[in-house]
């Protein structure tokens, strides 16, 4: 009995440990920029290009950071969810439009002429908008992704709860399940809010 | 048929690694000790997309949007540490291959050592308790009769192959 208890033991041990590492999501890196300030940044709004957005502009405001491109296949799996919250007005949704040209590995940058980037994003994001549905109360260019770097952004779509004070809250890495939506950010929203 | 699978499997190889080859990251500043430090402190950075990849060896979008960040921080002037710091205070200690010891980190630091021990320390007291077992259970005179009588013969074969 003795001499099997201890290999008993350490497989069970084994295999509650597998059990617990497998299923965890290695994609989920917790952030460092929870609890800090949103990164400071200004750019030119999709469908109003001469004029700039700043996360400044929402102070006393909560409100949410969506990244997304319409190269990015896991946006439009979120994408009917914040259709769905938009209609719900549960907190302004500003959209982050990540690399839209250049994140897009079909395109060859070599062959865009300089100064061209610009309009092929503001075009690309548009007709994506006007083809899924437009959640977003503004979507701002990130044209270089220089932005989503001070974001920590790794993989698109990722999204941002940012409170009154202009502190990130969240982060959540990956398209926003309903389960996510409803259990996490959703009662976030409402407890910031009040 | 065996040799064509085996001629496909040796062209796979070469398109595969001149496919490798041609995806390699080029250099891109044109002064070499930029480009050193660019590789010493990539080297010691994750790439987030990969994560089994460092930021020196990665093909991934994102680690060419860093490794240009980093270009231009070293062009900057930014010393080593505050450039580590730009990676950690966006991506947290995750991004770096040595996470500095704290808290959160002492198990990832020390776990292997605590493995290790214990298991030696297991290792150690099971080989004492078998000492003592054999110790407390001394053959009795048909026993070694035996025992040596079998050695004995083992001896023999052995001598004569």
């Amino acid at each position: 009995m003795n001499r099997f208890l201890w290999p008993l033991i350490g497989f069970v041990v084994l295999v509650v440990l597998l059990a617990v590492g497998l299923n965890l999501n290695p994609r989920d890196v917790p952030s460092p920029l929870v609890g800090k300030p949103a990164p400071a940044f200004s750019l030119p709004r999709l469908h109003a290009p001469d004029e700039q957005f700043s996360p400044k502009d929402m102070l006393g405001k909560v409100w949410l950071l969506n990244v997304w491109a319409s190269w990015c296949v896991s946006c439009r799996q979120e994408h009917p969810l914040l259709v769905e919250m938009a209609k719900r007005q549960s907190a302004p949704l500003v959209g982050l439009n990540y690399k839209e040209v250049r994140g897009d590995g079909a395109i060859d940058m070599d062959k865009v002429a300089p100064g061209a980037e610009t309009g092929m994003v503001v075009e690309r994001a548009g007709a994506w908008l006007s083809e899924h549905g437009d959640p977003y109360t503004l979507s701002v260019l990130d044209v270089d992704g220089r932005v989503g770097i001070d974001y920590g952004v790794y993989g698109v779509p990722e999204t941002y709860v940012i409170d009154k004070a202009g502190i990130i809250r969240m982060k959540h890495t990956g398209p926003i399940t309903a389960d996510a939506l409803s259990h996490t950010i959703l009662p976030l929203l409402a407890e910031l809010s009040k | 048929m065996r040799q064509l699978v085996m001629t496909l499997l040796v062209a796979l190889l070469v398109i595969g690694c001149a496919h490798a080859y041609a995806g390699e990251a080029q250099p891109l500043a044109k002064d070499e000790a930029t480009e050193k430090r660019l590789i010493a402190i990539s080297s010691e950075l994750r790439c987030l997309v990969c994560q089994n990849e460092s930021l020196a060896g990665s093909h991934a979008e994102l680690a060419n949007d860093l490794r240009r960040e980093i270009r231009t921080l070293i062009s900057d002037g930014k010393s080593d540490d505050e450039i580590m710091e730009f990676m950690v205070s966006r991506y947290g200690d995750f991004v770096r291959y040595r996470p500095p010891l704290k808290g959160t980190t002492l198990l990832l630091w020390f776990g292997p050592g605590l493995l290790f021990v214990v298991g030696l320390a297991a290792l150690v007291r099971y080989l004492r308790r078998r000492d003592q077992a054999i110790k407390d259970s001394p053959l009795s005179a048909a026993e070694r009769r035996q025992a040596d009588a079998l050695l004995h013969d083992q001896d023999s074969r052995q001598g004569r192959s």
